[in-house]
C-alpha cells in the first residue's frame, strides 16, 4: 500500500500574507503627484544682451508683497486674468495696443495667425506661494483655452483628447506658446 | 416513518481555506503594483496650494521632490519658524541644492536623466524669497524640468 505523504499545514499561509498586505498598505501611497509644470530657462550669460521686443508684445503681469495684481498698468483682480491674458494673446479685433500677429504654416493647421506676445511675470520677494500658483494657473488656463479652441475649430475635438505623441497636438503647442517668461523678483 | 428520522448529531461543516491565502496573495501583488514607497518622513509643514491645470506626474522615480515649509510644531525649538528646506531626510540650506541635484542625477540610468523632474512641494504661505532662491539654484544646476506641486480643484474662485 503506498503510504500517503504528509501533508504541510496552510491555515496559517493567509496569516502570514495579510501581515504582508498590512504591512504593504502601512508603507505605501497610492496619490499620484500632481502640479503645474513649467520649464526653467537656462541661466543668462552675465553679457547676455536682452532680445529686442515691442512694447505691444509684452503683457506685464506685477504681483506685489501684498499679493496685488497689475496688469498694463491697471490694477485688477485675478479672477480678470484669464480674460485678460486670452485677448491679449488672440487680439481678436487687431488692436494695435495688444500683441501682434503673424501668420504661419503648421503641418495639420494650414496657415493660422500665431501671436508674438509675452507675458512678463514678476513677482516680489515677499509674495505669497499661493498667490503665485495661482497667477501661474490662470496664465497656464488661458493658453490651454485658447490651445482647445483652436483644437475644436481645426479638428472638432478637445485639445486634451489629442494624446501626446500626436502631430496635431505638436502643431497647437507651437502655434499657441506657452510664453511667460519670468524677470527678477524685487524687493519692495 | 423513515422519512421523519431524526437527524443524527454531525459536526457542523467547515468551509475549505485552502484558497484563502491564495487570495491575499493576489491581493497583496495587487497592491504592490499600484502602489510606491512611502516619501521621507517630513520635517517641514507642507500644505500645497490647489490649481485647476494640473498635470499627472506619470513616472514617479524619475521626480526628486523639494520640500519648504516651516518646521512642524516639535522641531520648532530646534529650527525656528522660518521657511526651511527639506531635502530627503534632513534640513538643508539653499546651497546645497546643487549637490542634491547632482546626487539624484547620480542614482538614475544615464538615459533617464534627460526626464528628470523637480518637484518643488511647498507651503501655501511661504513668501517668495526662498522659492526664488531655488529656482536659480535649480537654473544654475540645469535641472529645468520644474512642477509646482498642486492638489487639484474644479474652481479656484
Amino acid at each position: 500500500m503506498v503510504k500517503k505523504s504528509p501533508t504541510i499545514n496552510g491555515g496559517s499561509t493567509a496569516d502570514l500574507a495579510f501581515l504582508c498586505l498590512a504591512f504593504f498598505m502601512m508603507t505605501s501611497s497610492m496619490d499620484h503627484d500632481r502640479g503645474i509644470l513649467r520649464r526653467l530657462p537656462p541661466p543668462l550669460p552675465p553679457d547676455a544682451i536682452p532680445p529686442e521686443i515691442r512694447e505691444r508684445n509684452v503683457l506685464p503681469v506685477l504681483v506685489n508683497m501684498h499679493d496685488q495684481l497689475r496688469v498694463q498698468g491697471r490694477e485688477i483682480d485675478i479672477r480678470d486674468l484669464r480674460r485678460i491674458t486670452k485677448e491679449f494673446f488672440s487680439n481678436p479685433f487687431n488692436d494695435p495696443h495688444l500683441s501682434e500677429q503673424v501668420e504661419r504654416e503648421f503641418p495639420h493647421l494650414g496657415m493660422v495667425w500665431t501671436s508674438r506676445g509675452v507675458v512678463s511675470l514678476q513677482n516680489d520677494h515677499g509674495t505669497t506661494y499661493e498667490m503665485y500658483i495661482k497667477v501661474q494657473n490662470e496664465l497656464t488656463a488661458a493658453i490651454n483655452e485658447l490651445r482647445d479652441e483652436m483644437s475644436r475649430a481645426h479638428f472638432g475635438v478637445p485639445f486634451s483628447s489629442l494624446r501626446a505623441g500626436d502631430e496635431r497636438r505638436h502643431s497647437i503647442q507651437r502655434a499657441i506658446q506657452m510664453a511667460i517668461s519670468e524677470a527678477e523678483p524685487r524687493d519692495g | 416513518m423513515g422519512r421523519f428520522r431524526k437527524k443524527e448529531k454531525k459536526a457542523a461543516p467547515t468551509i475549505n481555506t485552502g484558497s484563502l491565502a491564495d487570495l491575499v496573495f493576489i491581493l497583496l501583488f495587487f497592491f504592490m503594483v499600484i502602489s510606491t514607497m512611502r516619501e521621507s518622513t517630513l520635517l517641514v509643514r507642507v500644505v500645497v496650494p490647489q490649481a485647476t491645470e494640473v498635470h499627472k506626474i506619470e513616472r514617479k522615480s524619475l521626480v526628486s521632490n523639494i520640500h519648504i515649509g516651516p518646521p512642524l510644531p516639535h522641531l520648532v525649538a530646534a529650527l525656528g519658524t522660518e521657511p526651511r528646506i527639506q531635502l530627503n531626510d534632513q534640513i538643508a540650506d539653499v546651497s546645497e541644492i546643487q549637490t542634491f541635484i547632482l546626487a539624484e542625477r547620480e542614482a538614475r540610468a544615464e538615459a533617464d536623466v534627460p526626464f528628470l523632474t523637480t518637484s518643488l512641494r511647498v507651503d501655501r504661505e511661504v513668501r517668495m524669497r526662498i522659492v526664488t532662491a531655488v529656482k536659480q539654484e535649480l537654473r544654475q544646476v540645469g535641472a529645468f524640468r520644474l512642477n509646482y506641486s498642486t492638489t487639484q480643484t474644479n474652481a479656484l474662485f
